[in-house]
């Protein structure tokens, strides 16, 4: 059973619409989809389909590999805005940095959630604070 | 777990969690800083069984590892150039290694 | 310098509150070390060969006296009265306890610094040219580029889980003292034709199991672009950066196996994305930033006489030009023979931070040769620094001279190494301390392992210690360049045991000393002249030039 963590901490399962393949997404005039996507996968691929999909989920299969953070970055910079979702072996630790890249949640097994209870993750419901890079788009604070 | 001093064989070692310094593990199970202390098996094969057992024990050592260790007059000394340094401490200050006596 | 506003302080000590419960999940098993370890290396601590090892960020190697003083302090409090200055400009305590690693930070924390990011598969300590805003051929200061850089890498969300670690380095200078071309980004501040400001960008530099010089990914970024651009290329490198294979994970890896000119079009495509999202830093924090590192009232009008005795011949070595003619930037050598190299005590941190405050204008810096640098020292007070400095043990008057040497923790320390480096360097420095002046300028860099953490690539004469059927053996490499004309040495043979280094050594120096032009040639300058061929020889005299195993 999969735990979808957001900034409210632990839920079920929303997602309505089943997954598709690459294939079926090209093929698929309607919109509200839903796709996996592998680390390795190449974001540009699906530029021209973005508008299709309501749910992107990227593979963690490892906490040590990173290349879904800079996969959510670039579907955000390509325009997507529906949701993301990283999957897989996330730490607590990392639920702050996911929110900063572009995700909106992240699903975790049971095994892992009973590791990483609930609250190791609220305690970083707070991921818009110490944002630095966020901090630099702004003017400095008054002398 | 039994223990031959005068035989070579392999010894499991590892870092303290929480100081970081080197340990060795017991016929017991147990851990201690002296390497004359250490559970010594006799082949790789009871090594492996002796890494098995401290892999059990994250909360107590960090990267357990077998080395080979050789007979010598005052208890098993490590083959290798780079264990002897680990279980002596550096070699520019002596002052913050362990004494011959606490090996 | 730049000194912390609220954001930075509150981000500081809420990242070491984190830290302290990382510390109580690895304890209590809710964290593996599988999982707690890429934590605690992005807090900067190590788990070494006798003990952990914390490394402490010295942001582009630029220090004020509190700070030193409370390093000082943590030295005596935490650890075993020492700390040993690194090839990155960073401080590393080798003998911390983890219980205690929270408090230590804290203790940091009370001063502006952090331990943040000197370890793990992300951007590391952002070096810079340890002379910035003191040498005379400065076309700008780094430090306001580099405290940017900091600030933009740290804790990014999208970076910190990269395929291997990621080092950058910055220099203002057209004299490259940043070993910017061996880093994975080096940036060379300069100006274009019509006189705006901008940086060259190097790209996949890197020393290591394949040492190689970087490539011009760009040869001229507008300043303000610098931001989206290092995204750009640090999420093409995150992307398609190996994960394979630990030692073919840097981003020269990926240079050298897809092409630069392939990358470059790669960064410039993901570069156009990343500036409309993000533009990079406002304009206002930029120059706040670069106020901070406005010069200090340098004193005008002080009378000063020529150094004599001692305190001249120590100036020749350990002194260089400032930009303020009155003034001279000098270099507190910690090579003193018979001393590891790089360590300095806890007291030794306090006399460097007194001199600093009543001689320096409130600034230090740490070069990558390992050394303490007082930025701005105005001549009429040499002598007395000098003697200040003799008395503390740390007035060798050797900077740039044979017995400075660079080495590595080795295999003392490191976990990594297959040679000790400390005792190598104790040694050669001893043997050679008294012809030094004589041999000239000698940069001698000893590295305890393939990682080559001691420099040795770049080193005029680089040593490499391996193990060789389970006895240490030393490779020596020749004419290597850390400078703007950065090179690789080459190897000439075979390698040496402990025993026969020194030996080897002495016949290098001799050849060296009969062919020189005048002494006036320093041995890199002969080296480039008459090639490989006569230090070879004079290296194997029975011609054994048979590769080592």
């Amino acid at each position: 059973m999969s735990v979808i963590v957001t900034d409210q901490g632990f839920g079920p399962e929303t997602r309505i619409a089943a997954f598709l393949t690459l294939d079926e997404l090209r093929q698929s005039e309607t919109a509200g989809h839903a796709l996996d996507l592998a680390p390795d996968a190449d974001p540009e691929a699906l530029a021209p389909f973005l508008d299709r999909l309501a749910l992107i989920r990227i593979a963690f299969p490892a906490f040590s590999d990173g290349r879904g953070f800079s996969i959510a970055s670039r579907l955000r910079l390509l325009g997507y805005r529906g949701r993301l979702r990283a999957r897989g072996h996330v730490l607590a630790d990392q639920y702050g940095h996911a929110r900063r890249a572009g995700f909106d949640e992240v699903e975790i097994d049971a095994i892992l959630a009973a590791r990483q209870p609930e609250e190791q993750w609220l305690r970083r419901a707070n991921w818009q604070d110490g944002d630095y890079r966020a901090r630099l788009r702004q003017k400095p604070a008054a002398a | 777990m039994w223990r031959v001093p005068e035989m070579a064989g392999f010894v499991v070692t590892a870092n303290d969690l929480l100081v970081g310094d080197v340990i060795y593990l017991t016929p017991a199970q147990g851990w201690t800083r002296r390497l004359r202390e250490a559970a010594v098996a006799p082949d790789a094969a009871a090594g492996e069984e002796l890494l098995t057992e401290a892999r059990r024990q994250p909360a107590r050592a960090v990267g357990p590892y077998l080395i080979e260790v050789a007979a010598a007059a005052d208890g098993p000394r490590p083959t290798v150039l780079r264990e002897r340094v680990r279980a002596s401490g550096p070699s520019n200050r002596p002052e913050h290694g362990r004494r011959p006596e606490d090996l | 310098m730049y000194s912390y506003d609220d954001f930075d302080e509150a981000f500081v000590r809420a990242r070491v509150a984190t830290f302290r419960e990382q510390v109580a999940r690895r304890i209590d098993g809710s964290l593996t070390e599988e999982e707690f370890r890429p934590i605690r290396l992005m807090n900067g601590l190590y788990l070494q060969l006798h003990a952990y090892m914390l490394r402490v960020a010295i942001p582009y190697g630029t220090i004020n006296p509190v700070q030193m003083r409370q390093l000082a302090m943590i030295a005596e409090r935490w650890d075993k009265g020492y700390g040993h200055f690194t090839t990155r400009q960073n401080i590393q305590f080798n003998w911390p306890e983890l219980r205690d690693v929270p408090d230590i930070l804290d203790a940091l924390a009370d001063v502006g610094m952090h331990a943040i990011q000197t370890s793990g598969n992300c951007v590391r300590n952002v070096t810079a040219d340890h002379f910035a805003g003191a040498a005379g051929d400065e076309i700008e200061d780094p430090r306001p580029t580099a405290e940017l850089i900091r600030q933009w890498s740290t804790d990014h969300p999208e970076f910190l889980y990269l395929p291997r670690k990621f080092k950058i380095a910055v220099t203002g200078s057209p004299n490259d003292r940043a070993v910017t071309r061996a880093h994975d980004i080096g940036l060379r501040m300069l100006r274009d034709a019509d006189g705006a400001p901008g940086y060259e960008v190097i790209v996949g530099g890197g020393l290591g199991r394949t040492p190689m010089i970087g490539k011009v990914i760009r040869p001229f970024l507008p300043k303000a672009e610098l931001l989206p651009y290092l995204e750009a290329v640090l999420q093409v490198y995150n992307l398609l950066g190996r994960r394979d294979n630990k030692y073919k994970a840097r981003i020269k890896i990926l240079v050298h196996e897809t092409g630069i000119d392939e990358v470059r079009e790669m960064v410039e495509a993901a570069f156009v994305l990343k500036k409309e999202a993000f533009p990079g830093a406002d304009p206002d924090l930029v120059a706040a930033i670069e106020a901070a590192f406005a010069p200090p009232r340098f004193i005008e009008g002080l009378m000063y006489a020529p150094l004599k005795g001692k305190a001249r011949v120590w100036a020749t070595t350990n002194t260089a030009a400032h930009r303020h003619p009155d003034y001279a930037i000098v270099t507190v050598s910690l090579k003193a023979v018979g001393a590891t190299p790089g360590d300095a005590t806890a007291q030794q941190m306090r006399v460097m931070a007194d001199l600093a405050e009543r001689f320096g204008h409130g600034e230090l810096r740490v070069s990558h040769e390992q050394n303490v640098i007082l930025p701005h020292v105005h001549r009429a007070h040499l002598a007395e620094v000098h003697e200040a400095l003799l008395e503390a043990g740390l007035g060798a008057a050797n900077v740039g001279l044979l017995s400075d040497i660079i080495a590595c923790p080795g295999m003392d320390y490191c976990a990594l190494a297959t040679a000790r480096s400390i005792p190598v360097a104790q040694e050669i420095a001893a043997h050679f301390e008294a012809r030094e002046r004589e041999i000239g300028p000698f940069k001698i860099k000893i590295s305890g392992c393939i990682n080559a953490c001691g420099h040795h690539h770049v080193a005029h004469v680089g040593i490499l210690g391996l193990d060789r059927a389970g006895v240490e053996n030393y490779q020596i490499t020749l004419g290597g360049d850390a400078t703007e004309s950065a090179a690789i040495g080459e190897r000439p043979g075979h390698g040496f045991p402990a025993e026969a280094l020194i030996p080897a050594l002495d016949r290098l120096v001799q050849r060296y000393l009969e062919l020189r032009r005048d002494p006036s040639e320093p041995f890199i300058d002969a080296f480039r002249r008459l090639g490989m061929t006569p230090f070879r020889d004079a290296l194997y005299p029975d011609g054994g030039t048979r590769d080592a195993a």
